[in-house]
């Protein structure tokens, strides 16, 4: 069976045909204002370069920023209700207290706190008022909310107290939405609350789009499933991203990565993707992209997600060289897209890094004459300038000392020297494609965050536990039984507490089920 | 450094900064305690700071702050009046009012907790604390080394549940059962210490500190806003020294009796280039070691910064490969007597064989000439 993995960029819309670990064709077509547009043309060139009968593609997975940018535009953000289940803890800061004041206008800023909640240990804050939950709801009715974000105090732990208030608010807003924050996030309540107030909000757009992708695939006349990557690396189902559609935050970069070690057969490595304004450069793990172990900020929204750790630089194909004083200047500005009319190897005006590397014979495009014309001296100085600015990203990366090899990927991964900090280079075939096949190899996880008491059962029972829940979750998503394995794994002691409480995290993967 | 007299709104992210800062690794993330005071003068709410020099001999000062354990901080916020709560509880124990409130350590969260119960109750906040820095224990502090005990104690709840701590034998028991308490009420609360006399919280806690936090987090905001070099900035306002700049080459960190312990390796680059650094942690940066040789151990701190911004990084944020500048700032004299190294030299944290030598100043050592570093 034949995988299509598809990229919706900013600029470009990938897409690749592949079977097996072979890649049978690799487009790329520009992004179109609808999305839709781009990825129809996108999947219909792709279909006819690879020649592969529509009727033997088993899945499309597609990974999009779609969601990412109408929180960075405020855009599409539907009016929400937040209502944290706490009282009385909690109460000095109210939901979205931390949010930028635009955000908090886009989303409405309803809030509510009511009696409700656990302690570390399992024991209630306060039990759950009826009558308080209907008053909420019927201000939520009254005010015409139709989505609704639930977030307890400790519901990565215990998450029955969000589960029992949707059931009861669900009786008096029948039509509502509800997000709830155990679902997707982990402790640490401001951040959660925040990621299921912003996935509450997107939860209408999530609707449309997850439809307008069907359309595209029917409109192709492709009759297969699809998924969504999220910033794990792993699939979403079509059910999946229109309930949870803020877990696709941060897709992009993984999606290169992931795609840069399938491409390169390299597990362990530093991944520098290279466009034509920025580079990403993140470091692979087994395979998967290192998280961030810091909070990250989503539109100037603190979240906890488990997002890729990635240190962004303003160098690209397209970035903007000037000379200053003898000195030659490397960005941080670029003419982006516009590349093609304004590099000086193109006939236009503007000094650009691409022209370096024409001028230096690293790449054949353009007329190379202009480029030569700088002289061997700048295009050596502006050479070392983009060498040390990759240098210094990649250093920043690197996890261990093991001469692992940097994978250079992306459109303008010809900036990568052979060597960097002493690393050997890879670039692998396809390397421009890598974030759409990043895509299609996506796989299904599942995952457990939790504290165990190891009082009453030992150390090594509670992460089988664990291991058993998070498989279960997967093979509930699509995972073949027989592909799981165990990704991460990690319990940490929680300093203070009595009755070694633990925190358990466990992730399992798994390839989707042909 | 302009003294701080009230702090107001375009104040908060300066002391967050500062305060993580003096932390020196350690003492919880300030955020969740700055966005409560924001939310405090917001309402109109104001938050007066006093010098030291200004208290009264007979003022009554208590030290107060949150007890518990960090993870559960950022899950279950306070309430907002628990520490507020534990004081008038203590003034009720006392039939006394109480004139001012001071932090007992200003390094991490706690350097925000004085300044939201001093709006709530409309009293000042000393310009001061009691241990310049973080500590992991609160009997680590300069006024119980210098005599001060601090029971009676009040602790208070979200829920309306307040424990008064009459007595206990020493401060090591007022810590315990503390510790005990503050489990039974859900691993955090607000605890209030007895009162200290004006006289003696002149006499006995370190000067200047929120000022001190405050222009600390001012500089590295100025520096970034201007492209200077924050590090620099931190260096020149603090009197203290660059250790090394570095990058981290290993790292090994584990928890240890309620602790995070380890240690950081470190490969010097740009004129540190071919030295060789090691830090030892215990929750908070404990000793420097440059090429094995021990340059800087508690109590002065070992202060580690992102080399790019500036900005403090705490032991669990610490990573193979981070590109960090090392620095040490003098501690106060307070805590280099005898009596205070006995609870907060390198031997109280495990390191018997190293004699602490006071980090000298950049402008003693200067005059010393060089090579009159009173280093090991």
């Amino acid at each position: 069976m034949f995988r299509i993995g598809i990229d919706v960029g900013g600029t470009n819309t990938d897409a690749v045909v592949m079977h097996g670990g072979h890649i049978l064709a690799g487009v790329k077509t520009p992004t179109t204002e609808d999305v839709m547009g781009g990825v129809v043309e996108s999947l219909t060139k792709a279909l006819k370069e690879s020649t592969v009968p529509k009727d033997d593609v088993r899945a499309v997975m597609i990974g999009t920023t779609h969601f990412t940018n109408a929180v960075v535009e405020r855009r599409h953000l539907a009016r929400t209700a937040a209502v944290r289940l706490c009282l009385p803890a909690a109460q000095c800061l109210p939901p979205m207290v931390d949010w930028p004041d635009d955000i908090r206008d886009a989303v409405g800023g309803h809030g509510w706190m009511a009696k409700g909640g656990h302690e570390f240990d399992g024991r209630e804050i306060s039990a759950l008022d009826a009558d308080e939950l209907d008053r909420i709801a019927g201000e939520i009715a009254a005010a015409g909310i139709e989505t609704v974000a639930l977030c307890s105090v400790f519901s990565p732990v215990n998450d029955a107290m969000e589960r029992r208030a949707m059931a009861h608010m669900k009786t008096r807003l029948p039509n509502a939405d509800f997000t709830l924050s155990s679902e997707i996030g982990r402790l640490g309540i401001l951040e959660r609350e925040n990621a299921a107030i912003m996935n509450a909000s997107l939860r209408a757009l999530s609707a449309r789009t997850v439809g307008a992708f069907a359309k595209a695939l029917d409109s192709v006349q492709l009759d297969c499933p699809y998924f969504i990557t999220q910033n794990d690396g792993t699939l979403m189902s079509r059910a999946f991203v229109q309930a949870y559609p803020v877990l696709t935050f941060a897709s992009g970069p993984t999606n290169s990565m992931r795609g840069a070690a399938f491409l390169s057969g390299q597990t362990d490595a530093i991944v520098a993707d290279i466009g034509g304004t920025s580079t990403d450069v993140g470091a692979l793990v087994k395979g998967f992209p290192r998280p961030a172990s810091t909070t990250v900020d989503v539109g100037g929204v603190r979240t906890n997600f488990r997002m890729p750790d990635v240190h962004s630089i303003a160098l690209g194909g397209g970035t903007i060289v000037v000379e200053d004083n003898g000195t030659m200047r490397v960005g941080p500005r670029s003419v982006g897209y516009r590349l093609f009319e304004q590099a000086l190897v193109f006939g236009g005006g503007t000094l650009t890094t691409t022209d370096m590397a024409v001028g230096l014979g690293l790449v054949d495009i353009g007329d190379p004459a202009p480029a030569q014309a700088l002289g061997a001296d700048r295009l050596a100085a502006i050479k070392a300038r983009t060498d040390a600015m990759i240098a210094n990203a990649v250093e920043r990366m690197r996890v261990s000392p093991a001469p692992i090899p940097v994978l250079a990927v992306g459109g303008g991964s010809i900036l990568v020297p052979e060597r960097v900090c002493g690393l050997p280079v890879i670039r692998p075939e396809h390397f421009s494609v890598a974030n759409a096949v990043g895509a299609a190899i996506g796989q299904i996880s599942g995952e457990v965050d939790r504290i165990f008491a190891l009082t009453s059962i030992g150390r090594e029972e509670a992460l089988a536990m664990a291991r058993a829940e998070a498989t279960d979750k997967a093979t509930a998503a699509g995972a073949r039984p027989d592909s799981i394995e165990v990704l991460d794994q990690e319990d940490v002691p929680l300093a203070y507490l009595p009755g070694n409480a633990t925190r358990v995290r466990v992730k399992v993967v798994g390839d989707l089920d042909d | 450094m302009t003294e701080l007299r009230e702090v107001t709104l375009g104040d908060l992210d300066a002391i967050e900064i500062g305060a993580a800062i003096l932390g020196t690794g350690g003492g919880g993330n300030p955020y969740i305690g700055k966005l409560r005071c924001r939310e405090e003068l917001r309402k109109g709410r104001r938050i007066p700071v006093i010098p030291l020099d200004d208290l009264a001999d007979d003022a009554l000062v208590v030290s107060l702050g949150g007890i518990g354990a960090p993870v559960v901080g950022v899950e279950k916020i306070e309430q907002g009046e628990e520490c507020l709560r534990a004081l008038q509880a203590l003034e009720a124990e006392l039939g006394c009012q109480i004139d001012a409130l001071i932090a007992t350590e200003i390094g991490g969260a706690n350097a925000m907790e004085p300044m939201l119960t001093a709006a709530q109750a409309g009293l000042p906040v000393v310009d001061g604390d009691g241990m310049g820095r973080a500590f992991p224990e609160m009997q680590m502090c300069t006024w119980s080394i210098y005599g001060h005990r601090s029971t009676p104690a009040a602790m208070a709840d979200e829920k309306g549940s307040i424990v008064v701590l009459r007595h206990t034998p020493n401060e090591v028991w007022l810590e315990r059962l503390a510790r005990a308490n503050v489990v039974v009420m859900g691993a955090a609360a607000g605890i209030a210490l007895a009162p200290m006399r004006g006289d003696f919280v002149r006499k006995a806690s370190i000067p200047h500190t929120l000022s001190q936090a405050h222009a600390l987090g001012n500089a590295v905001l100025r520096a970034q806003a201007n492209h200077a070099d924050p590090v620099q900035t931190v260096i020149d306002q603090e009197r203290g020294r660059l250790l090394m700049t570095a990058k981290i080459v290993d790292l090994e960190r584990h928890l240890k009796g309620g602790f995070a312990i380890g240690h950081i390796a470190l490969e010097g680059f740009g004129e540190n280039r071919g030295e060789h650094g090691r830090i030892d942690l215990q929750n908070e940066f404990l000793v420097f070691r440059r090429d094995g040789a021990v340059e800087v151990c508690v109590p002065d701190l070992i202060v580690v910064l992102e080399a790019d911004t500036g900005l403090p990084i705490t032991t669990e944020m610490l990573r193979y490969g981070q590109r960090i500048a090392v620095l040490a700032l003098p501690c106060h004299d307070l805590l280099r007597t005898p009596e205070a190294l006995a609870v907060i030299g390198p031997a109280a944290f495990g390191y018997p064989d190293i004699a602490y030598c006071p980090l000298a100043t950049v402008a003693e050592s200067h005059a010393a000439g060089p090579g009159g570093e009173t280093l090991a």
